[in-house]
């Protein structure tokens, strides 16, 4: 299995330290990690699969490098991101270009926000208080747990995470467009989606799907029942592993 | 949990024998894809497969089909106007919400469409229900009236008078008695335990 950073990145990969930077898209990122399987000494992958932005990378891999991977399984994704996709990210955008620490907290916030559901706030922190918080309130501090949360992701996404790099990658998934690209997609396909998924929903996942159909390719859609939101695709381990796993099962060696 | 064991009973012959060699087939309520890799290896039929069950679907996938996770009662939306020479629907009409819909889509997105569900009109049952006054159980419909997924039990004559209502024409029927031979006239709408109807738009 081959993980990679990817271009336009923080942890190791060439990426933004200012906004001089060009402009970066998933087919550049995608075009990056190629020459790591040449290096590699890898003609065919068994399987490229990503989540989210990661299941964007494994439709363009399909399309620009025809054979690299037999199989493709995309997950919480969509072959073009949606007008709310790119609002959310934008909001995310505008608070660093304001200011850059405290805005990819800012961010962060958000971000994490369109990855969960209703359900699962409400099961992880309905309306609870944080303790003594109420008596001590000074306005700012965080009152509900799920402030004080928020907080803390939000915070902690800035000791591991650049600005730079948030402002560029969220580009390129806002830039992302392979709909007209696809039918010329080469490998057996399975795309999963996530019911409880609002960042990516159905539509989009069948959108995906349709488009490979139509083209004549051997696709196959799976839907997961989960109240986890878009983090699902992180979350919900045994039914995604067994759908993967049979997808991998049926794949002709 | 489904039983998909009679998948390939008596009826995949007669279906085999509608489906042309080479055509392309959409299979709806495909389960774990028993009936579409037999036509795939029989008939060189090119297919997708369609059921909501997951666990049909993994093992689906795991023969190396294409299988979609979509719910029949919405239609086929995912599916433009005569895409497939066939549209298959082998016993799971009577577990649908709308069953109606379900036919239209099959003759709107199929050149032509198989659909073969267990007869209710058969003497037996029809016995059974005079007799005890209850529900009859079989081995194709083996649950209790509260549990059953079978939610629309319908007779043959049922059938045929839902398509002549409709605009839909119904170009071959063939039945199958209790043990699986095919049966001819008279009393089939009595003695067939399965009707299979191949069916085109008017």
């Amino acid at each position: 299995m081959i993980c990679a950073n990817t271009l336009g990145g923080c942890s190791g990969s060439t990426g933004p330290k200012d906004l001089n930077f060009p402009i970066i898209t998933i087919k550049d990122m995608v075009a990056a990690q190629v020459p790591l399987l040449d290096h590699l000494g890898i003609k065919e992958l068994v399987a490229v699969a990503g989540g989210s932005m990661g299941g964007m990378m494994a439709l363009q891999l399909s399309v620009d490098f025809p054979g690299r991977a037999k199989n493709i399984i995309a997950i919480a994704t969509a072959a073009k991101s949606s007008a709310q996709n790119i609002a959310f990210n934008e909001v995310g955008r505008r608070a660093i270009i304001n200011d850059p620490e405290e805005g990819l907290a800012i961010a962060r916030m958000i971000g994490h926000i369109t990855y969960l559901s209703e359900v699962s706030l409400t099961n992880k922190f309905g309306r609870k208080i944080q303790e003594g918080a109420l008596a001590s309130q000074k306005f700012g501090d965080p009152l509900f747990e799920v402030e004080s949360y928020l907080k803390y992701k939000g915070v902690g996404f800035t000791k591991r995470f650049d600005a730079n790099s948030y402002l560029y990658i969220t580009k390129a998934i806002d830039l992302f467009d392979i709909t007209n690209d696809l039918s010329r997609g080469e490998g057996r396909f399975l795309v999963v989606h996530f019911t409880s998924d609002w960042l990516f929903p159905e539509y989009q996942a069948l959108d995906i799907v349709d488009r490979l159909k139509d083209s004549g390719k051997n696709v196959s859609y799976r839907v997961i029942e989960s109240t986890a939101g878009h983090d699902a695709f992180l979350l919900e381990e045994e039914k995604l592993g067994g759908a993967i796993k049979s997808f991998l099962a049926g794949a002709k060696t | 949990m489904i039983d998909y064991r009679h998948r390939l009973k008596p009826d995949y012959k007669l279906i085999r024998e509608f489906i042309t060699n080479g055509a392309t087939v959409l299979d709806l309520g495909c389960g774990d894809g028993t009936l579409l890799e037999a036509l795939i290896k029989d008939k060189k039929v090119k297919g997708i497969g369609v059921d909501i069950h997951p666990e049909g679907l993994n093992e689906a996938m795991g023969r190396g089909l294409s299988v979609l996770q979509l719910d029949l009662n919405k239609g086929l939306k995912s599916f433009k106007d005569k895409s497939f020479d066939f549209v298959v629907l082998n016993m799971t009409l009577q577990a649908m919400w709308d069953p109606l819909l379900v036919i239209q889509e099959m003759v709107r997105v199929g050149k032509k469409a198989i659909v073969g569900f267990p007869n209710f009109g058969h003497w037996q049952l029809l016995f059974r229900l005079l007799a005890t006054e209850r529900m009859p159980k079989t081995k194709t419909l083996p649950y209790d009236w509260y549990n059953t997924p079978n939610i629309r039990l319908m007779t043959i004559n049922d059938f045929k008078s839902l398509c002549a209502g409709n605009g839909i024409k119904i170009v071959k029927d063939r039945y199958l008695s209790t043990s699986g031979t095919e049966i001819h006239r008279p009393f089939i709408r009595w003695r067939a335990a399965e009707g299979i109807f191949l069916l085109t738009q008017k």
